[in-house]
C-alpha cells in the first residue's frame, strides 16, 4: 500500500487539538446545551406526562391512535419534504451566481436575501394576500392550500440555501469544473457529475436546516395554512392554550422530537465525510462575460427577485399608504406618535435598541457555542461525532412551546433566570446554534491537514496552530454563521414568546402589539416598523457581510 | 449519630427555624418591587402604574406573556415557585381552571362594592377588574357596495345574503373565537332542539370564513383592510378604537348587539407570594378610579368599577349590548374542551 495514504488517513482521524482539547472544546457546548436546552425540556416533559403524579402510558396509545393527529403528524412531514425539495430548487441556481460571479450590487442583494428571514409572518401574510389572496391582483385564490404554504416556506427559507451552499460553493476550487469541461464535458454534466457531488455536505447541511424549520413551521401554517392544515407544532400549541392539556402537548412534543431525531440520524449517515480540500487562495470570481453567462446570471437574479423581492416591495409601498389612504410617511410619524401613547406604547428607538441589542448578545452566544460545536463535530471520532450532531441539531426541531415552558419549570433554581433578560438572548442563541453548525462544518472539515502540519513544523502549538489556520480557513463560513444568527435573533418570535419577559418590547413583539388593536393607523404603523426592521436588518447583514469581502491572495 | 453530627442538626435546626420566622416578618414589611405577570393585550398610560410607587413606596415591574392560554399555563407551571406576585387577566373563559388549581389567594378587594355583583366570584378568590362584549362588527361601506343592511341577529346570518360575508376565529386559537362560539352555544343551547352545532352547521353551508386568530380576521379577511368579508366577530368597542386610533370622526364600522358574549377580566394574589400584603394594596389599586378610568383607552374594554368616568370617545362610539350572553366560569371549564372539539369536527366536515 502506499504509505502516503495509510498517513492521510491517520491525519484526518487525529484532531489537530488533541485528545484533551477536543474534549475541552465539545464540553462548552455540551453543558450550555444540556442546560439551557436538555434539562428543561427534559423537565417540562416528564411534568406533562405525569399529571398528576404518575406516567399513564395510555396518553401515548391515545395520541397515536387518534386520526386527526395521525393526519397533522403525516402533513408535517409531507409538507417539510416538499418544502426542502423546492427551496433547493428555487436557491441552488441562485447560489451559484453568488459562488461564482461578480456583479454590481451583489452585496447589496446577498445581504437583502437575509430580510424575508426577520419578518413576522401576519405581515408576509397580508404581502401574500395581496398578490395570492382571495382579492389578490394576479386573481389566483391561494389561501388555505398547500401551495400557499410552500410558497411562504421557499420564501422564508431561501436565504440559507443561498447563502449556505453560497459560502461553500465559493470556496471550491473553479479549475476542477473548468477541467471536467475542458475534457470536453458540457456545463450540465460537469456540475452533475463534479460539481453537485462536491457541494453534497453543504447541500445537505442547508437541506436539514430548511427541513428542520418547515417541519416545526407555525405561523405560515396557522395563518396561511387555513385551520385544515395543521402541523404538530401548531397542534402542541392547540392542546396548551386551548384545551390546557399539557399531557397530549407532550406527548405530541415527544413524538416530535422523536422525529426529528430520526431524520437527524438519517441524515447523519446519508452525509458522509466531507473530502472536499479548499483551494488555499481565494479567487475573486470574475462578472459575467460571455452573453450566456450573462443571460444566466440575470435571469436567475431576476427570478429569485421577483420571488424575494415582490412581497418586500408591497410591504414598502403598502407602508407609503396612510390611515386615509394618503400616500406619505404618515405611518412612519405615527410610529413616533401613535394617538393613544400607552405603557403599551413601544417608542420604535426603545424596540430598535432592545432589538439589537438581543441580537448582538445572542449572535455572540451563537457563534462561540456553534463553532466550538462544530469544531468538535469535526475532530471528535466518528460515532460521538453523530450522536453530538443530532444533540446540537435538535433545538431547532423542538417545539416553542416546550422550550419556553421548559425554561419556567427548569430555570427557577438554583438561580432564578426565568425573568431575567439574558434568558431572550439565550432563547434566541438556541435556535441560532443550529445554523452555526451547520455553516461552520462543511468548512471545518476541508482545511487541509498540511497546512496545519506546515504550522506545527514551524513551531506553533495545536491550539495555536488551530487559531491561525483553522479559524482563519473557516471565518467566512464563521461570518455567513453570524449573519444568520444575527437575523434568528432580529426576528425571532417563536419560543421567546412563551417565556415571561421583563417589559422590553423587541422589533417583532412592537409589531405584533401593534396588529392587537383595531383601526388602520396602527395596522399602518406595524407596516412600516416592519419595513424598518427590514431595513436594519439589511444593513447589519450589510455590515457582517462586508467583513468577509475576499482579497485575492489572502488565506 | 454521633453526639457531634447531632449538635450540628440542632443548630441547623435552631437556623432554619430563624429563617422562617425571618422571612414570616419579610412578608409584612414592604418589598422593594412586586411582580405582575400578565398578558400582551394589557396596556395602560405611561405614569399610572407610578402612581402606586408613589403611594407605597414599591416598584411594580410588569412581565409580560403571550395570549391568556399561555399565560395561565405558566402560572400554573411555576405554582411551587411563583413568577409573580398578581396576576392580570384572566378571563372568565379561564377562571374556574386558575380557581381549581389553587392558584389564588382569596381576596374582598377594598372598592369591591362599585362593583356589578354580577361580576364577582365565589370566595372572591379573584378581583373582576373589567369587561368587554364580543360581538360582529361590519363595515358600513362595505355593506353599502353589496347593497346588503347589516344583519341583527345570529339568525340572520344564515340568510342567503349574508353568504360567505362573515369571518370568524378558531375558538382553539382565539379568545374572540371561543366568546363567540359561547354566544352561539348560549342562544341554542346543547339539548334544544335547534342547537348550537346545527347552527353552526348552517353557518358553515352559509360560507362562514374561519380565520387563526383576532388579527388575521381583522386585518387580512375583514373588508375594511382590503379583505373579502364585511362581517367579523371582533368587540363592542372596536369602532370607538378605529375612530380614536384613526383620527376620524364617524366610527366606519358598526356592531351587531344581538349574540354578543361577555368577557370579564380577573386579577388574583398569585398563592405562595411572599409580599401578600402588598399585593392586596394593589388589587385594590387596580380597581381604583386611576386604573379603572385609563383601561377604557388602552384596553378598549369597560372598567368593572360603575364609578369610573368614561371617556367621551368611548361613550360616543361604543354601543352596550342590552343582554349579552353570560355563562358561569364553572359550566365554560366543564364544558370547553368538547364544546370546542365538537366545534372543529363540524368545522372540518
Amino acid at each position: 500500500m502506499d504509505p502516503r495514504v495509510d498517513s492521510d488517513r491517520s491525519l484526518v482521524a487525529r484532531s489537530p487539538l488533541g485528545r484533551k482539547g477536543t474534549a475541552a472544546i465539545i464540553a462548552v457546548p455540551t453543558v450550555f446545551l444540556t442546560y439551557f436546552f436538555l434539562y428543561p425540556v427534559v423537565v417540562i416533559t416528564v411534568r406533562g406526562l405525569t399529571p398528576a403524579g404518575v406516567f399513564d402510558p395510555s396518553i401515548f396509545l391515545d395520541v397515536f391512535t387518534d386520526p386527526t393527529l395521525q393526519g397533522v403528524a403525516a402533513f408535517t412531514v409531507w409538507q417539510a419534504v416538499l418544502s426542502t425539495l423546492l427551496t433547493l430548487v428555487a436557491g441552488l441556481p441562485a447560489a451559484w451566481v453568488f459562488a461564482r460571479f461578480d456583479f454590481p450590487g451583489k452585496a447589496a442583494m446577498r445581504a437583502a436575501t437575509l430580510v424575508p428571514f426577520v419578518l413576522p409572518t401576519l405581515v408576509v401574510g397580508t404581502a401574500f394576500l395581496v398578490l395570492i389572496g382571495p382579492r389578490g391582483v394576479t386573481g389566483v385564490d391561494l389561501t388555505g392550500t398547500l401551495a400557499i404554504i410552500l410558497i411562504a416556506h421557499v420564501f422564508y427559507n431561501y436565504a440559507i440555501v443561498v447563502r449556505g451552499v453560497g459560502a461553500y460553493w465559493e470556496r471550491i476550487d473553479p479549475s476542477i469544473e473548468d477541467a471536467a469541461r475542458s475534457l470536453g464535458a458540457s456545463r450540465v454534466r460537469a456540475f452533475l457529475t463534479v460539481t453537485l457531488p462536491l457541494l453534497r455536505p453543504a447541500i445537505a447541511s442547508t437541506s436539514a436546516l430548511v427541513f428542520l424549520f418547515s417541519f416545526t413551521s407555525f405561523g405560515v401554517v396557522l395563518l396561511l395554512g387555513g385551520f385544515t392544515h395543521s402541523t404538530i407544532e401548531v397542534e402542541i400549541w392547540r392542546q396548551t392554550t386551548a384545551y390546557l392539556r399539557l399531557d397530549v402537548a407532550s406527548t405530541l412534543a415527544v413524538l416530535q422530537l422523536i422525529g426529528v431525531g430520526a431524520i437527524l440520524i438519517l441524515y447523519g449517515r446519508y452525509q458522509r465525510r466531507t473530502t472536499v480540500q479548499f483551494a488555499h487562495r481565494a479567487a475573486l470570481p470574475p462578472r459575467p462575460i460571455t452573453a450566456s453567462d450573462r443571460l444566466a446570471v440575470w435571469g436567475i437574479l431576476g427570478v429569485s427577485g421577483v420571488l424575494v423581492g415582490t412581497p418586500l416591495l408591497i410591504l414598502i409601498a403598502r407602508s407609503l399608504v396612510g390611515p386615509d389612504g394618503s400616500i406619505g410617511f404618515v405611518n412612519y410619524i405615527n410610529l413616533v406618535d401613535l394617538p393613544g401613547r400607552s405603557a403599551a406604547f413601544v417608542a420604535p428607538s426603545e424596540a430598535i435598541a432592545n432589538s439589537l441589542g438581543f441580537a448582538l448578545v445572542a449572535m455572540l452566544i451563537a457563534v462561540v457555542i456553534g463553532v466550538l460545536a462544530s469544531a468538535g463535530l469535526s475532530y471528535s471520532r466518528r460515532r460521538v461525532a453523530r450522536t453530538f450532531d443530532v444533540f446540537v441539531m435538535l433545538p431547532l426541531g423542538t417545539s416553542a412551546v416546550t422550550i419556553g415552558f421548559g425554561f419556567l419549570v427548569a430555570l427557577g433554581r438554583p438561580v432564578d433566570l426565568r425573568t431575567s433578560l439574558i434568558l431572550i438572548p439565550i432563547a434566541h442563541a438556541l435556535v441560532a446554534i443550529p445554523f452555526v453548525v451547520r455553516t461552520t462544518s462543511p468548512s471545518m472539515g476541508a482545511v487541509q491537514h498540511h497546512l496545519r502540519e506546515a504550522a506545527a513544523i514551524l513551531g506553533a502549538k495545536p491550539a495555536m496552530a488551530w487559531w491561525t489556520i483553522d479559524l482563519r480557513l473557516v471565518s467566512r463560513s464563521i461570518l455567513v454563521a453570524a449573519a444568520f444568527a444575527f437575523a434568528i435573533s432580529m426576528g425571532e418570535f417563536g419560543a421567546t414568546s412563551f417565556i415571561t419577559r421583563p417589559d422590553t418590547p423587541t422589533i417583532p413583539i412592537a409589531i405584533f402589539r401593534l396588529l392587537g388593536r383595531p383601526g388602520s393607523a396602527p395596522f399602518g404603523a406595524a407596516v412600516s416598523m416592519s419595513v424598518v426592521l427590514m431595513f436594519i436588518t439589511g444593513i447589519a447583514v450589510f455590515i457582517i457581510d462586508s467583513l468577509r469581502t475576499p482579497k485575492a491572495g489572502e488565506l | 449519630m454521633n453526639p457531634k453530627n447531632r449538635r450540628i442538626l440542632r443548630l441547623g435546626m435552631a437556623l432554619v427555624a430563624t429563617a422562617l420566622i425571618a422571612s414570616g416578618c419579610a412578608s409584612d414589611a414592604k418589598p422593594k418591587e412586586i411582580t405582575l405577570l400578565t398578558h400582551d393585550s394589557f396596556a395602560l398610560s405611561e405614569g399610572v402604574l407610578e402612581e402606586f410607587t408613589e403611594k407605597t413606596g414599591v416598584k411594580v415591574n410588569v412581565q409580560m406573556s403571550r395570549d391568556a392560554g399561555t399565560m395561565l399555563n405558566q402560572a400554573i407551571l411555576t405554582m411551587d415557585n411563583p413568577i409573580a406576585d398578581v396576576i392580570y387577566g384572566v378571563d372568565n373563559t379561564f377562571l374556574s381552571r386558575a380557581v381549581n388549581a389553587g392558584l389564588f389567594v382569596p381576596y374582598t378587594a377594598v372598592g369591591i362594592d362599585t362593583v356589578n355583583i354580577l361580576l364577582r366570584v365565589e370566595h372572591d378568590a379573584a378581583t373582576p377588574i373589567n369587561f368587554g362584549d364580543v360581538c360582529i362588527n361590519y363595515d358600513i361601506e362595505g355593506l353599502a357596495e353589496l347593497g346588503v343592511p347589516p344583519p341583527a341577529t345570529l339568525d340572520d346570518l344564515l340568510l342567503p345574503q349574508y353568504e360567505g360575508l362573515l369571518v370568524v376565529q378558531d375558538p382553539a386559537t382565539s379568545s374572540p373565537g371561543l366568546a363567540f362560539l359561547m354566544a352561539t352555544i348560549a342562544a341554542y343551547p346543547d339539548g334544544a332542539e335547534y342547537d348550537w352545532q346545527a347552527y353552526w352547521t348552517d353557518l358553515f353551508a352559509n360560507g362562514v370564513v374561519v380565520a387563526s386568530d383576532w388579527s388575521d380576521a381583522y386585518y387580512t379577511r375583514f373588508s375594511r383592510s382590503g379583505g373579502a368579508q364585511p362581517l367579523v366577530v371582533s368587540y363592542a368597542s372596536s369602532p370607538p378604537a378605529e375612530v380614536f386610533f384613526g383620527g376620524l370622526s364617524e366610527a366606519p364600522t358598526g356592531v351587531m348587539t344581538e349574540g354578543c358574549f361577555r368577557q370579564i377580566e380577573y386579577a388574583g394574589i398569585l398563592a405562595g407570594t411572599e409580599h401578600e400584603s402588598t399585593a392586596r394594596l394593589f388589587i385594590d389599586f387596580l380597581l381604583s378610579k386611576t386604573v379603572q378610568e385609563d383601561i377604557p383607552l388602552n384596553m378598549f374594554v369597560f372598567p368593572a368599577n360603575t364609578e369610573a368616568v368614561l371617556p367621551q370617545v368611548f361613550v360616543d362610539f361604543t354601543t352596550l349590548p342590552e343582554s349579552p350572553a353570560v355563562m358561569a366560569p364553572g359550566t365554560i371549564h366543564e364544558n370547553r374542551e368538547r364544546w370546542i372539539q365538537e366545534w372543529t369536527a363540524i368545522a372540518r366536515s
